[in-house]
């Protein structure tokens, strides 16, 4: 059943954008993947899927509207409230112990969870001791996030979900709205660096003591996943946090016996000492 | 009627969907012998209770999917508020935070779809009560492959909108009551 013509294809496809921009999209779960390219081939009118990969290969400017199909930008600012809410109480209280706090957010999107957990160590009172690394490996998602520019209609549910998390100011402190937009302030991002990355084929680039890496594992395969969170293993201080999505888990991973369980509910693990 | 033995259940509901999988779940005995793979809409913000409503009330063993699980006969699996489950080429269980399909995730369509594309004619594709049209085109693909299509019978369903678009997408659809439904899994079961 899944080796017909259109998995031929699809496979070969993965493969030219490889080797062409090197962005590997081959260990992604496939059943998404095959989703996310049929609609791309509908959208460029291409009747087969060789013939997107003869455009994709010919002109890169195909290949940048590709990577936007084939890497999902849904997010929220403090989506699932209780994780925020979680880190506060139980997070926060032990990271207020390092003289100075790294927080890597991996796959941040559009910045909607950068954004948040800038405001939450803002509310928590950490000053200017946090330096925040957001990565994505989609170029113009990490601009939209470097921009900080949301659609006003969407700011009802992130000032809800602010509220459940537990937060400690009114969430229009941190934006102006104009023109149908709410823009975040400034100098949340003096303390933010926004950068491409791909868990996939980069390394670890710092030492931190807080990962947040939510909803891109699901995207992944088993061996992906594996490599991601060895990338976070790797990255993380003695007894760092590392926090996924509301239904991601270490259990089928490598690294299941590297953390302890800080949190089940919301999925906060601590990385152990050896 | 599918070629093969069927080897593997999707189930998508909405509106009175609670009740009438019910009567479906609650038929299945303890040694059901295939998955069955359900997505039912609720809101997204409402905590994952559909595998614990019907934990008490089915034989075969019911819980919410977890990313990347194997796929184990016998067992059936709901759908994570808010995330759309699809199977993968391997078998096993995967999430995604895909846009929402006609307003909903879990999307009854990207169940079906991926499972047509795995299972092919060994799927079974049912339709039940609903007030929008998710799930007209995944029973469609599940048709397409050679699965055996299967929708509730409009005037025994609760909301009729869900069941009629896909008996108009599906030609070859069956048509069903509740109670037929659940007679036939039970008796594919026992085929195995
Ligand atoms: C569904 S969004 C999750 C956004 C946010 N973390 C949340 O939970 O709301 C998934 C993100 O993962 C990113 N992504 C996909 N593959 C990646 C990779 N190999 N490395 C880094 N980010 C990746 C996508 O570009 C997208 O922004």
């Amino acid at each position: 059943m899944t080796n017909d013509t259109e998995d031929i294809e699809i496979r070969l496809l993965l493969e030219a954008i490889f080797h062409r921009y090197h962005y590997d999209f081959r260990g992604y779960a496939q059943a998404s993947i095959r989703r996310r390219l049929k609609q791309a081939k509908e959208f460029f009118s291409c009747p087969t899927y060789s013939n997107l990969q003869d455009r994709v290969l010919h002109d890169s400017a195909v290949f940048t509207r590709l990577v936007s199909f084939l890497t999902i930008q849904v997010s929220e600012l403090f989506r699932d409230p209780q994780y925020f809410k979680a880190i506060r109480e139980t997070v926060v209280p032990y990271l207020k112990t390092y003289p100075s706090l790294k927080v890597w957010i991996a796959g941040c999107s559009e910045g909607e969870e950068v954004y948040s957990l800038a405001i939450l160590f803002r509310e928590e009172g950490f000053g200017n001791r946090v330096i925040i690394y957001a990565t994505d490996i989609n170029p113009v998602a990490i601009e939209r996030a470097e921009a900080g520019v949301y659609n006003l209609d969407r700011m009802k549910l992130f000032t809800e979900n602010h509220r459940l998390s537990g937060g400690k100011s009114s969430l229009s402190d941190y934006y102006t709205a104009a023109y149908g937009a709410a823009v975040f302030d400034k100098s949340l991002r003096e303390q933010i660096v926004f950068s491409d990355h791909s868990l996939v084929t980069d390394s670890v680039f710092a030492e931190v003591q807080f990962v947040s890496c939510r909803n891109v594992l699901i995207y992944f395969d088993r061996e992906l996943q594996n490599r991601a969170v060895r990338l976070f293993h790797g990255s993380l201080s003695r007894h760092g946090f590392l926090g996924l999505g509301m239904k991601e888990s270490l259990r089928f991973t490598e690294y299941a016996s590297s953390f302890i369980e800080w949190n089940r509910d919301v999925r906060i693990y601590q990385k152990k000492s050896t | 009627m599918g070629a093969s033995i069927p080897k593997a259940v999707v189930i998508g509901t909405s509106a009175g969907g609670v009740t009438a999988l019910s009567k479906i779940l609650s038929r299945l005995p303890k040694d059901f012998r295939l998955p069955v793979m359900v997505v039912i809409h609720v809101p997204p913000d409402k905590p994952s209770i559909m595998s614990s409503l019907f934990r008490e009330k089915c034989g075969a063993p019911v819980k919410e999917i977890e990313d990347k699980e194997e796929i184990v006969d016998g067992t059936v699996y709901f759908a994570a508020p808010d995330y759309h489950m699809l199977v993968e080429p391997s078998k096993r269980l995967s999430l995604s935070m895909d846009e929402r399909v006609f307003h909903s995730r879990p999307s009854i369509d990207v169940l079906f779809e991926s499972a047509s594309h795995c299972f092919g004619d060994s799927l079974i594709g049912v339709i039940l009560t609903g007030a929008n049209e998710d799930g007209a085109n995944g029973l469609n693909a599940v048709e397409r492959v050679g699965g055996v299509a299967i929708v509730q019978t409009p005037q025994e369903a609760e909301h009729q909108e869900m069941p009629r678009a896909a008996i108009e997408k599906c030609k070859s659809a069956r048509v069903m009551t509740l109670e037929e439904i659940a007679n036939y899994l039970v008796e594919v079961s026992v085929r195995q």
